[in-house]
């Protein structure tokens, strides 16, 4: 003590060097001390118990090692820090193709938590719940009239949960004709859950081939179409963003085989308000309401993805399914043919609750919301048709699909040219989807976007387009200003770290 | 935009529809409404419901303390408005929680792999055990309200894949974990456990002998919203991680050597496997994996078990007070968490009725689904019901059995 330190002494004790604290902020197990908690509870107002005592020895546990100990500001920088770390569309334009990544209107999550919502419990009577039961059935009356289908389950939590229910469905109503059939007709552009899903579902994946449009083959279909085939899986808008032109025909081929037609409803940002499935021939599909409905992605969910049918399925929805009586809603729970339940109690009402609000926000005018969504990715794909490879030239309808073909040539690939993006301050577009497109850069920029947006969109791509030409090293080492550079994944892979150890 | 795209009208864009299935008139949907009039929608429907009820229901499902810095937290647009975090690089706040939602899961269950969440607890139990056209063979309970180890020892369990149980059990009582997972290891099965009550894991011995554990996590912050969203897990032993479903954030590093998380072992997913995933799930509940981070942080090694076992207390305050009632009884004698099961003179559907009238929202009837149990009812005391609640239910029975039927 009273000694002063040398300056090399000084600099040897400074453990926060870097940018900014933000920069350096380590894991919350790293920053516990014994003692400290972010949350005191009100005192215990009944005769207090010894845990041993009141639950036997045998069933008690000791202290949880390595648990946080930390206080509330602790936890508050801690999670505003690393929130710092993530693109968010709260900070600009995120053109996930097939993500339909839209503004998350903040209404929606003020009306999700009022009291007497969220604090609601599923299994209540009926008579303290006519409110959630009500915003149930409004939002299945809104989904009904936008699809033009006849019946509704809002069950499922997710899009690929409600293409299981489908399945299912479409199994019991096949059954109840005398036989489930083997078979499920899946599009090689098709998202991978469509064939996961028919796999949970007991059935066996069909592939189709896409013709030279990208379009389902007809006459293709029509040779796989057997007496085999339970349903076709069809993304419509496909994957490639693009409408199936001859959807009627390719529901009259599987009706005449006694197949249905599903339809996945993930591109559903294209028709809301223009064209209803239940018009075209579809006899089942699914929402996904994190989609097209803005319910937010919270960095990968909760979602929702309720399912619609033809009134041949309704007999066949999970339980229970919300009714109207007169005045009065209820769950009915009692239904002979019903696949079950896919879910405990009502899915993720606080998700259908925010696509109720979204709905409501626009009433007839969602067709506005579909028409500037297609403005938007069809201005986006003629301001970079010269600067990228367009391998299908049909009309783009919600997202557009260029391929990295010109810009390998210098050995940029489409990873390349999203990771570059970011640092133009954008999320990349969704890469090496769909599969028939190799090296595909799908954009979908969503009815959100300003054409200021766009055109700075514009401005960034057309920039790495030329960069891909003059500094390709640039590009293949991006992103050069995030906080990390490229992660090593196939290490990550090798021996998995996945949780940590004191 | 439309001069530069080269069409004189937006139709033109929508051209590739057929003409006959392109609307004509606008939809039959409400609204348009303004923010104000979709706040005052949604108030009347909240108004409709129990606000201003005491509640005494479980049954998978808790009310417990939430702090407003968790949800403050949530509300951050860097949180609740990204993708699910593939581009790692701009991704890692998402990916930190994550990696750290998983350690906790890991430290709470006492398992050796925590996934990065699942739906909810129901759709964890059937991911974990998921198996084309299973064959299910349902054990009964004993009057301890436990699984009947003398009917699950003449079953035929060489045949079976995994035993599974759930403790606390759906009448709220602790099953013997160990004597089961020796039951269930001795025939070459699995031990599959659920946990529908969480914050049980602040005092209860986690499951450390099972092979898997399925949960749902409500219980750590996240409030009822009736029925959704929650926040599954399924956690394991490091054997079976390649086996897992749903997604995973492992440590890594950059070029540089500096940490960082990424999604990994996606080979089994089906964006990559496809009709060979091992599961068809694509979505996680990323935003409730992190409502139950922040909370567990804020909570705290102290306050887990602190609530806990103020739980314990209240859930045994009640029993005494309840069963002190002439014709009412504890229906089973093992241990409880924050539920348990009591036989009534009448109708559990008569006595609720009656209580709803005195603003009280009295306990689940099990008749429904255990015919066996009519008259019974399921009772949850957490936290978060007061002392004077807890007498109030007490007099409104007593009032209710006191009335001539």
């Amino acid at each position: 003590m009273g000694s002063k330190l040398t300056i090399e002494e000084v600099a040897a004790n400074i453990r926060k060097a870097g940018r900014h604290v933000n920069q350096s902020e380590g894991l919350i197990f790293e920053k516990s001390a014994p003692g400290k908690r972010g949350m005191e509870l009100p005192p215990l107002d009944v005769p207090a118990v010894d845990a041993a005592e009141a639950l036997g020895v045998n069933f008690t546990r000791d202290e949880i090692e390595g648990f946080p100990e930390v206080s509330e500001i602790e936890v508050i920088r801690h999670f505003t820090r690393i929130s710092t770390w993530n693109y968010a569309i709260d900070l600009g334009m995120y053109p996930l193709g097939s993500c339909t990544m839209k503004y998350n209107p903040r209404v929606n999550e003020h009306v999700a938590r009022l009291n007497g919502l969220a604090t609601e419990h599923p299994a209540q009577p009926a008579d303290v719940s006519q409110g959630c039961l009500r915003i149930l059935y409004d939002l299945q009356q809104c989904l009904l009239s936008i699809t033009g289908m006849d019946a509704a389950t809002l069950q499922p939590v997710a899009g690929a949960q409600g293409e299981l229910t489908g399945l299912l469905m479409i199994r019991a109503y096949l059954q109840s004709q005398g036989n489930p059939r083997k078979k499920v007709l899946i599009p090689d552009s098709a998202h991978g859950t469509n064939p996961a899903s028919v796999v949970i579902a007991g059935y066996e994946v069909q592939n189709i081939k896409s013709n030279a449009r990208g379009q389902i083959d007809t006459d293709h279909l029509r040779e796989f179409t057997t007496d085999d085939v339970a349903a076709l899986m069809v993304t419509n808008p496909s994957t490639l963003g693009v409408f199936e032109e001859r959807i009627a025909e390719i529901a009259a081929i599987l009706h005449e085989r006694g197949a249905l037609l599903y339809m996945d409803g993930a591109n559903m940002n294209a028709l809301a308000g223009v064209a209803r499935p239940g018009d075209f021939g579809v006899d089942v599909m699914h929402l996904n309401l994190h989609k097209t409905f803005s319910t937010p992605h919270g960095g990968g969910g909760p979602g929702a993805g309720p399912v619609l049918v033809k009134k041949i399925l309704e007999p066949f929805l999970p339980v229970p399914v919300v009714v109207k009586k007169g005045e009065r809603y209820a769950l009915e729970n009692v239904r002979p043919k019903s696949v079950g339940r896919v879910r405990a109690y009502c899915g993720n009402f606080g998700v259908l609750l925010r696509a109720l609000a979204y709905t409501l926000a626009y009433g007839p005018g969602i067709r506005q919301a579909t028409e500037d969504a297609v403005l938007n990715a069809n201005y986006i794909r003629k301001n970079l048709e010269e600067s990228f490879d367009l391998p299908y030239d049909l009309p783009s309808m919600h997202e557009v699909v260029f391929s990295d073909a010109r810009q390998k040539k210098n050995g940029v690939n489409t990873m390349d040219i999203a990771k570059r993006l970011i640092d133009y301050g954008f999320h990349p577009y969704t890469t090496a989807f769909p599969l028939i497109v190799p090296g595909a850069m799908m954009i979908e920029p969503t009815e959100s976007e300003s054409k200021e947006e766009c055109d700075l969109f514009i401005d960034a791509m057309r920039s790495i387009a030329l960069e891909a030409e003059t500094t390709p090293e640039t590009v293949k080492t991006a992103p050069h200003s995030t906080r990390v550079g490229r992660l090593d994944e196939v290490a990550a892979a090798r021996k998995p770290i996945l949780r940590w150890k004191p | 935009m439309m001069e530069s795209i080269g069409v004189a009208s937006v139709d033109e864009l929508f051209q590739s529809i057929p003409e006959k299935f392109r609307l004509r008139e606008p939809l039959q949907l409400p609204g348009p409404r303004s923010e104000m009039e979709i706040i005052d929608y949604f108030q009347a429907r909240a108004a409709e419901n129990s606000v201003g009820y005491t509640s005494f229901l479980g049954a998978g499902v808790y009310r417990h303390v939430r702090s407003v810095v968790a949800d403050a937290l949530l509300q951050r647009g860097e949180f609740l408005t990204s993708y699910t975090p593939y581009q790692a690089e701009i991704s890692q706040g998402t990916l930190t929680a994550i990696f750290e939602f998983q350690t906790l899961m890991c430290q709470l269950t006492g398992q050796e792999v925590a996934n990065a969440s699942m739906y909810d607890g129901s759709t964890a139990l059937t991911e974990a055990v998921l198996m084309p056209q299973p064959h299910v063979e349902e054990i009964g309970y004993t009057t301890s309200g436990q699984i009947d180890s003398a009917a699950l020892a003449k079953a035929n369990l060489a045949s079976a894949a995994a035993v599974v149980v759930q403790s606390p059990n759906f009448f709220g009582v602790l099953e013997e974990i160990p004597a089961l997972a020796d039951a269930a290891h001795a025939a070459g099965a699995l031990l599959v456990t659920t946990i529908a009550e969480a914050a049980s894991l602040g005092i209860v011995r986690p499951p450390v002998e099972a092979d898997i554990v399925a949960m749902e996590g409500q219980s750590f912050g996240i409030p009822p919203s009736y029925g959704g969203p929650y926040v599954g897990v399924v956690a394991t032993r490091e054997k079976f991680v390649r086996q897992m479903p749903g997604r995973l954030a492992g440590q890594t590093t950059d070029g540089s050597g500096r940490r960082g998380f990424v999604l990994t072992l996606a080979t089994r997913e089906q964006h990559i496997r496809r009709e060979k995933a091992t599961s068809n799930i694509c979505t996680n509940e990323a935003l409730y994996a992190l409502a139950a981070t922040i909370h567990l942080c804020l909570i705290g090694k102290e306050g887990l078990r602190e609530l806990a076992l103020q739980n314990v207390a209240k859930a045994r305050f009640a029993a005494s007070e309840l069963e002190k009632i002439s014709g009412v009884r504890r229906v089973f004698s093992g241990p409880v968490f924050n539920e348990f099961v009591l036989e009534f003179p009448r109708s559990v559907k008569l006595i609720n009725a009656a209580l709803l009238r005195e603003k009280i929202i009295g306990p689940l009837p099990l008749g429904t689904q255990y015919p066996e149990l009519t008259k019974r009812g399921l009772v949850c005391v957490t936290e978060t019901i007061s002392r004077a609640e807890i007498e109030r239910l007490a007099a409104a029975i007593k009032k209710v059995l006191a009335t001539p039927v």
